[in-house]
């Protein structure tokens, strides 16, 4: 018998402690009490705020979703958002995943329909399996922009794209060409020989040195360092060797391009070989101080956020329809149009150099 | 009389009570929290998000049950959701492309079961391996593409609603699949050998069950279910990537031994692990409901999880020591401990990420 009170008294310790404190949360709601109850009192007028805001009308309320949570890249994209958000007096709150996986985000994205939110930024993991939530969502009355990576048509509004691949090819080898000084060796250090996109942008390079203004540019080898760190490092020493009067390595990817960059640094020919292709200003910052790598190029990530809000609000306030051929203006990026396949082009990728990279952070 | 049988209601149901109680206590702070919890339209879309962990979870407590383990589960999901997707993309048709993916998953079952059966290999170790084996070969078929425009009396399989209610199909075939193994684990014989192999399989032998025959039976089922769930699963994505349902067998197994089927075997019930995963589901759909970052779910269902052995455990201790010792007062202290600190953990980071 006195087992069983035990037992009951454990329960009863636990149990109505469990209660208390997860009911304690909406009770606090109204009264704004000192202490530690005052971090919970405004968390929950906030989560009660999009539902009175949509239902009067009033300030609307959009959500970014990055492909997952924790990634510099799209937290630089949340603070374009953010500050499309200022500007259009909208709110943008920032929601993801833990990780970039497509069952993940489509749960997020349903408990966000459920929210009844104004519309949706997303980056999407899975171009096929977003389109019935995607499409949920538009026939919810939710406008559903894509950014960054879309979502297949059908499943949303209209896409942002970040740069088309011409772009990105035309200015890799602009740059490789102020660095070499207009002529010498050049050589491509890749990602994965299988990656669809870095296959589609080398080929798009080829084309590019066919152009006259290229054509003392030779192009002697392209290697692939896997995208890991070691192996791009290794595959850049070995270029070096193998072409000691090699001028130029550019390389389409983060990961190679700061491998090559320390390569070239570690070997003592800054001033002699030069790095240059994608990255992001906080891994490259060191290499373009030092002058392995003065000139590399991406898209700006919060130029993206920005955009996208900017475009997302236009939808859903009823300006555009999102239909080809519907123009917006966007702040201070000026005006733009959608195109006949639904995107809506960013412009040409942003050149990160000594003079402007310490105004970026991601 | 009456506080006899509800003694032993209460010894034969305690954990079943403890999530009835806690899928409550859940319920009631959702919808406290949000007005939109409790909406018919919002929780029956949820269901959807569910519904192939809960169909996995269904075999998962089979095979926990007589002491062993799945953990390829996922992967032979996607290797069966794969080889229709590949099937169909070459111009088959899809139910004909579906019938093979089952006939594949068979074989993978047919060889978890016999590796683990008949050559006495740990469960853990081979299901491991073919995790990452019948993962690879999922990769192998579809590479970097994606299988797509399955005709839309396939995609109904995980999309569509059952005539002109909110009712996903999906939830019906879970609710079927359910009752189906439940009757079996709980009302046939071959329910009991599961329990009596997972209590001691020596002696069960012994005693005459056909223990290589039933382990190798259970791991075709999950195979086969798996392929099932991987259908769904890919009907409602309308297209397969070989990365389709990847890292699920984690959450299938954390919601099979959170309803109370012991992890060493021998014991649990379909009713705890079918409210377990109700649980977690309005856990989970509850906090996304209330913006919680995706990280911080996690965190709070590790937590779950944690608490829920360590309940049993000092529950056990209570029961078997008569006398109150001081050590015990330690250890329910340091009980109330992790579940104070987890909460306000809770709570902080809720306004920690809302206010960031």
């Amino acid at each position: 018998m006195s087992t069983k009170l035990k037992l009951f008294a454990v329960m009863s310790l636990l149990l109505p402690m469990l209660i208390a404190c997860g009911g304690s949360a909406p009770a606090t709601d109204g009264s704004a009490t000192n202490g530690s109850a005052t971090d919970v009192s405004p968390t929950t007028a906030a989560d009660s705020q999009p539902a009175s805001d949509s239902a009067s009308g009033g300030a609307k309320t959009y959500v970014l979703v990055p492909k997952n949570l924790g990634n510099p890249y799209f937290d630089t994209a949340n603070k374009g958002a953010q500050e499309a958000a200022q500007e259009l007096s909208v709110t943008v709150t920032y929601q993801g995943s833990a990780a970039a996986d497509a069952t993940q985000q489509i749960q997020l994205l349903n408990s966000l329909i459920a929210q009844n939110v104004n519309g949706l930024a997303i980056s999407a993991n899975d171009a096929d399996a977003l389109v019935p939530v995607g499409k949920s969502a538009i026939d919810a009355g939710i406008p559903v922009v894509t950014w960054d990576s879309s979502i297949a048509e059908g499943g949303r509004t209209v896409h942002i794209n970040q740069a088309v691949s011409a772009d990105i090819a035309a200015i890799q080898i602009k740059m490789a060409s102020e660095l070499a000084g207009g002529s010498g060796k050049i050589a491509i250090l890749s990602a994965t020989s299988t990656a669809p996109n870095q296959n589609e942008w080398i080929a798009l390079m080829q084309e590019e040195l066919k152009k006259p203004e290229y054509a003392n540019l030779e192009l002697v080898e392209t290697v692939y360092g896997d995208d890991q760190d070691e192996k791009s490092y290794t595959e850049a020493q070995g270029l070096m060797t193998k072409y000691p009067d090699l001028k130029v390595i550019i390389a389409p990817t983060t990961v190679g391009i700061a491998a090559s960059a320390r390569a070239v640094q570690d070997a003592g020919k800054i001033g002699t070989v030069f790095v240059t292709g994608l990255g992001t200003p906080n891994q490259m910052r060191e290499y373009v101080k030092s002058g392995a790598s003065p000139q590399f190029a991406l898209w700006n990530p919060a130029d993206l956020g920005y955009l996208a809000i900017h475009a997302l609000h236009a939808i859903a306030s009823g300006q555009i329809e999102g239909k080809p051929g519907d123009s917006f203006s966007a702040g201070r990026l000026g005006q733009y149009t959608i195109a006949d396949d639904g995107t809506i082009l960013l412009g040409p990728p942003t050149v990160f150099n000594s003079d402007n990279i310490d105004s970026f952070d991601f | 009389m009456s506080t006899k049988r509800l003694h032993n209601f209460w010894t034969k149901w305690r954990w079943e009570c403890l999530l009835v109680l806690l899928i409550v206590v859940v319920a009631f702070v959702n919808a406290r929290a949000s007005n939109y919890f409790l909406n018919s339209t919002n929780l029956l879309r949820m269901t959807s998000d569910f519904i192939e962990i809960g169909i996995l979870i269904l075999p998962m407590t089979f095979i926990i049950v007589t002491g062993n383990i799945d953990l390829s589960i996922a992967s032979t999901l996607a290797l069966s959701a794969s080889l229709m997707g590949y099937l169909f993309m070459s111009g088959w048709n899809i139910w004909l492309a579906a019938g093979v993916a089952l006939l594949v998953s068979i074989c993978a079952g047919l060889l978890n079961g016999v590796l683990i059966a008949r050559l006495k290999l740990p469960a853990l170790v081979v299901t491991l391996g073919t995790l990452s084996f019948y993962r690879g070969l999922a990769y192998a078929l579809l590479g970097d593409q994606a299988a797509r425009g399955y005709p839309p009396e396939f995609t109904y399989l995980g999309q569509g609603t059952i005539g002109s209610t909110r009712i996903p199909f999906a939830l019906l075939i879970f609710i079927v699949l359910a009752l189906a193994f439940g009757l079996v684990l709980h009302k046939t014989r071959f329910g009991r050998y599961l329990y009596a192999i997972g209590n001691n399989k020596d002696a069960s032998r012994y005693a005459g069950v056909p223990v290589d025959r039933i382990l190798i039976t259970i791991y075709v089922l999950s195979s086969v279910v798996a392929a099932l769930a991987g259908f769904i699963l890919a009907a409602r994505f309308g297209s397969t990537r070989p990365d389709i349902g990847l890292g699920l067998e984690l959450s299938v197994i954390t919601i099979t031994v959170l309803g109370g089927v012991s992890i060493f075997g021998g014991s649990g019930t379909l009713v705890g692990v079918v409210l377990a995963l109700i649980l977690v589901a309005i856990l989970r759909f509850g906090m996304g409901l209330m913006n919680l970052q995706g990280q911080v779910q996690d965190i709070v269902i590790g937590m779950l999880l944690i608490v829920s052995i360590l309940l049993p455990t000092l529950i056990e201790r209570f029961r078997h020591t008569w006398h109150w010792q001081p050590r015990m007062l330690w250890q329910s202290l340091a009980a109330l401990l992790v579940l104070v600190l987890f909460i306000s953990f809770f709570f902080w980071s809720r306004s920690l990420i809302l206010f960031r």
